[in-house]
Formats: C-alpha cells, sequence, structure tokens
C-alpha cells in the first residue's frame, strides 16, 4: 500500500467521524431545546426524524451508496444532498404552514381586539354620560363614539 | 327599514378622512358610519373621531385592506346590519353615487354590488391603454372561473347584503381582497352586478396597489384568483 492510498482512507474516516459527531450533536441539540420547552414537542418531529435520518447514514457507510444505486444515482454524495434536500424542504414547508395558521390567528386577535376596544369605549362613554357629573370627571367625559340608534 | 353601515377602511388617510366623513354625514342620516383605521401612524384616528359623527375601531397592529375590510363585516354582522357598504378612506368614490349601489342590493337585484370605472366609456377616470388590456384580462379570466362578468375587479366601492355580510365576516381573503371576494363570492353562489360609478383622482396619500408593477402584479392576482376558484365552497352554517 503506498502512501496515498493510506492517507485517503484515513481522510474518509476523519469524514465520518466528523458526520456522526455533527449528526449526533445535532440531535442532542434538538433533545436539549424540547426538554427545555424552547420547540415545542410537535414541531421537533420533523427535526429529530431528519437527525436520525443524518446518524443512520453517517454510521452505514455503504448504506448511501446502497440507496444510490437503488434510486439509479452514479454519484452517492449527490442522493446525500437529495435527501438533505427533501428533509429540508418538508421542515420549511411545515413552517410555511405554521408562519400561516399564526398570522391567520394574529389577524383575528386584533380584530377582536379593536372591536371589543370600540365597545368599551361606547360603554364608557354612555356610563359617564348617564352617571352623575361629579366636577373632576368633566373634563374626561368623550363624545359619544357608539353609533346613535 | 334596512340598517345600512358604510365601512370606511382607512391607512394613512389624515388629509382625506376629514372630507370623507364629512360627504358621507352629509348625503344622509339613514346610515351608520365606521372608520376601520387600520394601525395609521399618522393622525387619521383623532380626526375621523373629531369630524361628525362616525364610530371608530382602532385595530392595534396593520392587518392590510383585507382584514381592515374584514373588521368592518364583523362589526356589521353584530350589529344586525342588513347592508355594508365599503366605501375608501381615501376620496376616491362619491358619496352621492352610494343610492346606486344600494339601489342594487335593496331589490334584491344582487347579493354584491360594485361600483364598476369600466363598465361604460368615462372621461372621470384616465387609464392607459395598458391598464385597459389588464383590465379586459381579468374579466375574462373571471368569466373563465365563475361564470360572472365583472369589468372592475379593484374596485373598493361595494355594497352587499346581509346574506353576504354574514358570510365575508367569517371568510375575507387577505392577500388581493377585491379581486378574490370576486371569485370567493361568485363560486359560493353569490350574485355580483356592477353599475358605473366615477372615481376621482386622489386628494392625497399614496394608492396601495404600484401600478408601476403592472405585469408582476397581475399575475400575483390570477393567481389569487385561480387559488380562490379552486377550493370547495364554503358551507356557512353560522
Amino acid at each position: 500500500m503506498n502512501n496515498e492510498a493510506i492517507s485517503i482512507s484515513s481522510n474518509v474516516q476523519t469524514t465520518q467521524f466528523i458526520a456522526i459527531a455533527v449528526s449526533v450533536t445535532l440531535f442532542l441539540y434538538i433533545l436539549f431545546l424540547v426538554r427545555n420547552k424552547k420547540i415545542k414537542e410537535e414541531y421537533s418531529l420533523l427535526w429529530l426524524s431528519s437527525s436520525i435520518v443524518f446518524i443512520f447514514f453517517s454510521i452505514w457507510r455503504n448504506g448511501l451508496e446502497y440507496f444510490a444505486s437503488l434510486m439509479g444515482i452514479a454519484y452517492p454524495p449527490a442522493a446525500l444532498f437529495l435527501i438533505l434536500l427533501l428533509a429540508i424542504f418538508l421542515i420549511l414547508i411545515e413552517f410555511s404552514i405554521n408562519i400561516s395558521k399564526l398570522a391567520e390567528k394574529n389577524k383575528r386577535l386584533a380584530q377582536e381586539l379593536a372591536l371589543l376596544k370600540q365597545k368599551i369605549e361606547g360603554l364608557e362613554s354612555g356610563k359617564q354620560a348617564d352617571d352623575p357629573v361629579r366636577g373632576d370627571d368633566l373634563e374626561n367625559i368623550e363624545p359619544v363614539s357608539g353609533p346613535v340608534k | 327599514m334596512k340598517k345600512i353601515l358604510i365601512i370606511v377602511p382607512a391607512y394613512n388617510e389624515e388629509e382625506n378622512i376629514r372630507d370623507v366623513i364629512r360627504k358621507l354625514n352629509s348625503e344622509n342620516q339613514d346610515w351608520d358610519v365606521l372608520v376601520v383605521n387600520d394601525a395609521s401612524t399618522d393622525n387619521t384616528s383623532d380626526i375621523a373621531r373629531s369630524n361628525g359623527n362616525a364610530v371608530v375601531i382602532d385595530l392595534p397592529i396593520n392587518l392590510g385592506i383585507g382584514g381592515c375590510v374584514q373588521t368592518g363585516f364583523r362589526y356589521a354582522r353584530t350589529h344586525d346590519f342588513d347592508i355594508a357598504l365599503q366605501f375608501d378612506g381615501d376620496g376616491q368614490h362619491s358619496a352621492e353615487e352610494i343610492k346606486k349601489l344600494l339601489k342594487i342590493v335593496r331589490s334584491n337585484e344582487a347579493d354584491v354590488a360594485i361600483g364598476s370605472r369600466f363598465s361604460q366609456k368615462n372621461d372621470g377616470f384616465k387609464s392607459s391603454f395598458y391598464r385597459r388590456i389588464g383590465i379586459r384580462i381579468f374579466e375574462w379570466f373571471s368569466y373563465l372561473l365563475i361564470r360572472q362578468r365583472i369589468t372592475d375587479h379593484t374596485s373598493g366601492f361595494r355594497a352587499y347584503n346581509s346574506k353576504a355580510i354574514n358570510f365575508l365576516a367569517d371568510h375575507y381573503p387577505s392577500d388581493y381582497p377585491e379581486p378574490e371576494v370576486v371569485i370567493l363570492l361568485g363560486k359560493n353562489g353569490f350574485i355580483i352586478k356592477e353599475t358605473f360609478t366615477q372615481m376621482h383622482e386622489r386628494m392625497g396619500g399614496v394608492s396601495s396597489i404600484p401600478l408601476t408593477k403592472g405585469p408582476y402584479y397581475m399575475i400575483k392576482v390570477m393567481l389569487a384568483m385561480f387559488m380562490s376558484s379552486i377550493r370547495s365552497k364554503i358551507h356557512n352554517d353560522e
């Protein structure tokens, strides 16, 4: 075995070591975030399953080649990119769904809040007008803002 | 006696809102005027409150024209109004023409009346050649989707009956609300009628639709209209 071959095989080992270390760290980090309630459980599912897929492929090196050949991909790292992209896509779509839901709820809340505020203003000005007027209240009386029926 | 609510969506309209409310109040006393202030950063709210008999609702955050007008529908529903009329806060519409729209809805000719700038030739509102092409495309596209001929999809001058109020209080779209509402209502069996109305040049303020981005805007709107059309019919049991 010449020197070049040795250095390549040690490079592959280093890469695998880094890959395992990174994906395990990622997995633990997400677990930590869920434990400390920084991420809600329902949102963590996709992240956790993605990081398990990363761990799986970083341990089982031939797995990637196996899947690549199954899918008819000549260059195994391309299969890795495909898996990565799909995982990121899924997570981002999930985010869009959640943002849309939040925006809708946010809108409803703002509308209800505004309607309630208007109702209170109407009630307060109505009440003040009916009550016997105290001297110090005179300045605080607002014009009736409710519809006059 | 039908209860009528004029919904005036207003965002940073301190220059126009006073005149708009004054005109609405002087035209007729049969209706209530509701100004929905979409979290303006200027004095729109104060000016609206201090001028004439208008109810003012202040949204705590800016929701855009869709969420703003929907607030009006929600108010109209809670207070049992029979007709809600959208009248933009920038002074583009004329209060004298409100009765044209009311007539259509009152006579049960349609559930929704739209004041159209393009349903007949007019000198009041000058539109460029490209703009007219855009209008034609919209007309054709919505006919394709809902089989009703609408010439002015972006008009914010509209009257709705109580059936439409109840429906829109829950389902008002928020991205490109005016054209989307046309499709949404058409899809859900509402009858829409247009009548010609004049449109004044804006008295002040800035338009909400950037016309310079015409084609791009059109594609986005048409996509939104298409999306509205492929949604299934909404069953409103409330």
